[in-house]
Parts: structure tokens; sequence; C-alpha cells
């Protein structure tokens, strides 16, 4: 007996690209018709917040999008209490995403670049948002700009996870296929579950691998003609494959752009980043280190101009160091 | 601040090289700052940089790493490249991240340059002092 359940779709600080990917199933739709109702989903239907806070119980919700501001917290914070599930949907509620690269940076510097320094800005008296503002006696609000960036899981307990920039729609089609498990009375999957390869990109790529990667000099993508059958990396291209999490059935490899991360890490790493830099340590001039300098070899790491943009593209503020200066900023050591 | 800076450091020595040169520093009786907690590693080439941002996460004020020198001496022929490219990559990372990279430095110690080990560990204490303790970041 299938029973139907409430779903809801909240959103974060997001480009709603994760609803065009939900979207995307298409012609596999109606099989969410068959035992879903949506209860709250914004990008769809006009539904308020305050509707969100009258809804007693919700059985599945969809996060997406990153925490930014109170509003994004607050949505996280009700979307955890009222459901049984809760599902960190996309790159963004997972590892806090591209605009997660943010986190190099403080709100302070972030609001006086956007809304002072460009040279496009006309500020003159230097306003910057906030919280609240009076205009001609009437009082205007907006959710409030937080310090960081932070994935939905340093927030609220997160029970599966859907990586991908946006998840590719067939992994959508599987988590609805165990939603519909588990209408029909069937068991969920393990808590902490990630809808994706337990693998690396490498693993399944099928780009012609030479039998030992050596790097010798690092490309840009546009400084070179890419063979769309050798590994990026034995042409020196970065790309994130060795320390990213398979899954998308290799979307920007098929299309001869080296992969960027979106997937996250592997199980069991904590900080995508560090391990991507730990590959390029073991096959820059591999084999050959002995005939160079350790200045040469220091010239050679130089010309990767954005360690930061290129390792933690997607996975800033879920990693070690998280934001500026560290999660920990050092103060409780002393 | 009224007391005085008595920073943190984490030291990540290679069995064959490095830590075996802390040894010879030790048995020679040679005087070096009590800031250092040494982690010896079957070789630099095993230093995840995970360690050594976990480290500076968990509120190290500086970290070391002590290998064996280039080009010949690696127990396990390249692994000390290894550490000095991942070293090196960080570096650039750190200063991204608003931590001054001068609180990661890479020394070659051999196992006969106990000398060395005292004085680099000492050089290094004496700067980490200089930039002061990491409350928040060090860089604008």
């Amino acid at each position: 007996m299938t029973r139907r359940l409430k779903m809801a779709i909240g959103l974060g600080a997001t480009c709603s690209g994760c609803d065009m990917t939900i979207v995307n199933l298409s012609a596999d739709l109606p099989i969410v018709d068959e035992f879903i109702d949506f209860v709250f989903w914004p990008t769809a239907t006009d539904m308020k917040l305050d509707y969100l806070k009258k809804i007693d119980h919700i059985d599945v919700s969809l996060y997406h999008g990153f925490i930014r501001t109170d509003e994004n917290e607050e949505i996280a914070k009700l979307l955890r209490e009222k459901s049984d599930v809760l599902v960190s949907f996309g790159a963004c509620a997972c590892f806090g995403g591209i605009p997660g690269m943010a986190n190099a940076f403080v709100a302070e510097d972030i609001l006086r670049e956007a809304y002072v320094m460009t040279a496009s800005t006309d500020n003159p008296k230097k306003i910057l948002p906030t919280p609240v503002s009076k205009d001609d006696g009437r009082e205007l609000t907006i959710p409030k700009y937080l310090e960081y960036a932070y994935p939905l899981d340093s927030i609220v307990d997160v029970d599966y996870y859907v990586p991908g920039c946006p998840p590719p729609t067939d992994l959508v089609k599987d988590v609805v296929l165990a939603l519909k498990d588990y209408a029909e009375g069937g068991k969920l999957p393990k808590k902490g579950t990630v809808f994706a390869s337990n693998l690396s990109q490498c693993h399944d790529c099928t780009r012609e691998k030479p039998e030992k990667i050596v790097i010798e000099k690092f490309h840009r993508i546009h400084e070179v003609k890419l063979d769309p059958n050798k590994c990026f990396l034995a042409q020196g291209v970065i790309c994130m494959g060795p320390a990213t999490r398979s899954g998308c059935d290799h979307r920007c490899i098929n299309v001869n752009l080296p992969c960027r991360g979106c997937f996250g890490p592997l199980p069991g790493v904590k900080d995508q980043g560090a391990k991507m830099i730990s590959v390029i340590g073991s096959l820059l001039h591999a084999g050959n280190e002995n005939n160079l300098t350790d200045e040469q070899i220091a010239e050679i790491i130089d010309t990767i101009p954005d360690p930061m943009g290129t390792f933690y593209r997607f996975s800033l503020p879920s990693s070690i160091l998280g934001r500026k200066g560290g999660k920990n900023n050092g103060k409780d050591s002393h | 601040m009224t007391e005085k800076f008595e920073p943190k450091i984490v030291a990540f020595l290679c069995q064959w090289c490095a830590y075996a040169g802390a040894d010879l520093a030790g048995v020679t009786r040679l005087k070096y700052p009590a800031n250092v907690v040494p982690i010896r590693v079957p070789c630099t080439g095993r230093i995840d940089p995970q360690f050594v941002l976990e480290a500076f996460s968990e509120g190290a004020d500086g970290v070391f790493i002590g290998g064996c020198h280039t080009p010949t001496d690696c127990h396990y022929i390249s692994g000390n490249y290894k550490a000095l490219k991942r070293y090196l990559i960080l570096k650039k990372l750190l200063e991204q991240m608003g931590i001054d990279p001068r609180r990661l430095r890479l020394e070659w110690v051999s196992a006969s340059e106990g000398q060395k080990y005292a004085r680099v560990i000492k050089e290094f204490t004496e700067e980490i002092k200089k930039l002061g303790p990491r409350n928040g970041r060090d860089l604008p």
C-alpha cells in the first residue's frame, strides 16, 4: 500500500539550478506525482515562509543552497524540525559550493567590495545593507548577512546527501525511487548515504591513461589544444578527478573539460583540496625530480595561479580550514 | 599581552633523517626551545596536506616539516620531493586563507645534523614568536 509523502523543497543561498534538475526529470515526473504531495516549494509555487511555519509535519525535505543569511538558517532549522528525512541537495548544501569560496574573505570586506569599492557602484554615503533600515518613517527589514558561508550539515543534522552542481537528473531519479520504496513500506538507505558512487572519477573515466602519469608543466585550459581521449593530468591540465567522487557520468570530462570537483571528496576524506594538493605533489615531474633543483620545482609550482580556487572550487566551507584564518581561528589555543 | 607568548609548533619529522637528527640533538644535549611537538612519520612523503591543515585548524602557531636532503637522501627515493611540492602549494594556499605562509617551514635535516636541527627549531620558534599568536587572521 503506497502512502503519499509530504515533501518540502527549501531554498538557501542558491541559484536554483537544483530546482531545474528536478524539473528535468521530465518523462519521469509522473512517478513523482504518484506518491508525492509538495507542501512547500517556493520556486514552483507562491509559498511564503509563514506558510512553512504553519505546517505540522513533513515526510521528506530537500534543501538546496548554502547558508549565508539568518533567513537561510531559519528555513533549514524549520525543515529539520518538521521533517522525518532531510536531504542535503546539491554541492552548495553539501559542501558550500562555488559561492562558498567567499569564505576566503570576511563578510565586512565582501560587503564593502560589492557596495562601495567596485568601479560601477555609485554609493557616496557608503551605505551598506543592514537588517533594519528606516525610510520615510517606514521600517524595512532584510535578512542578516552572516559572517561566513556554511554547508547545511554544519547548521542542522542531515540524513542524506545528493552532491553535484547541479545533481544530475539520474541521481534525482535514484532519490525519487528510494523514496517511492519508502512510501510503499520499504526501508530507507542508511543515514549519511551519499547518492553517488563511492569511487573516484578516475576509476570509471575512459580516457587513455599512461602507465605513469607525469605532469611537466601546468597549462590552463585555454593555453593548449586538449586531446579528447587522453587523461587531462597527463596533458598538464589540473583535473580534480582523482580527489572527486564519481557518479555524474563525467559530464564535464565528456565535453573535453577537466573535472572541477562538484561531487565533493571521496568517502573518508575530510578535505578534497588537500587530497588534490597531494596528487599534484605526486605527479609533478614524478621520477625525474632529482634532475631539478628545489628552486626550479618552486618555479613550476608558482605557475598554479590560484590553489584555493582550483582545489576548493566547491568545498571550501566544509574543508578543514573552512574559512579565512581557519575555523577555530587559532583562538582556542591560548 | 602581559603573559609571555609561547607558541605551539607541530613538527612532522621523517624517521630516517630529521627525527634521527632531533634524537642526535638530544643525545648531544643541545639546547633548543621546548615549543615543538615532534611527530614521527615514516617519510615526509607520508605527510598528507590534511595533517598540516588540521594542525593549523586545531590552533598550532607554526608547522615544521623535517625530511631528508634532496636530491638523493630519501630512504624511499622521492618522498622528500613529494613533501616539497605539497609544501610549496600549501604555502600559497595558506596565504590565500589569511594565514601567514611563514608559519609553515620545511627544512632538510640529515641524521647527522643535530646541530642544524637545534638551530632551525630555534630560528623558527623565534620567528613564530615575532609573528605572534594566531588570534584571527594574520593577513588583511
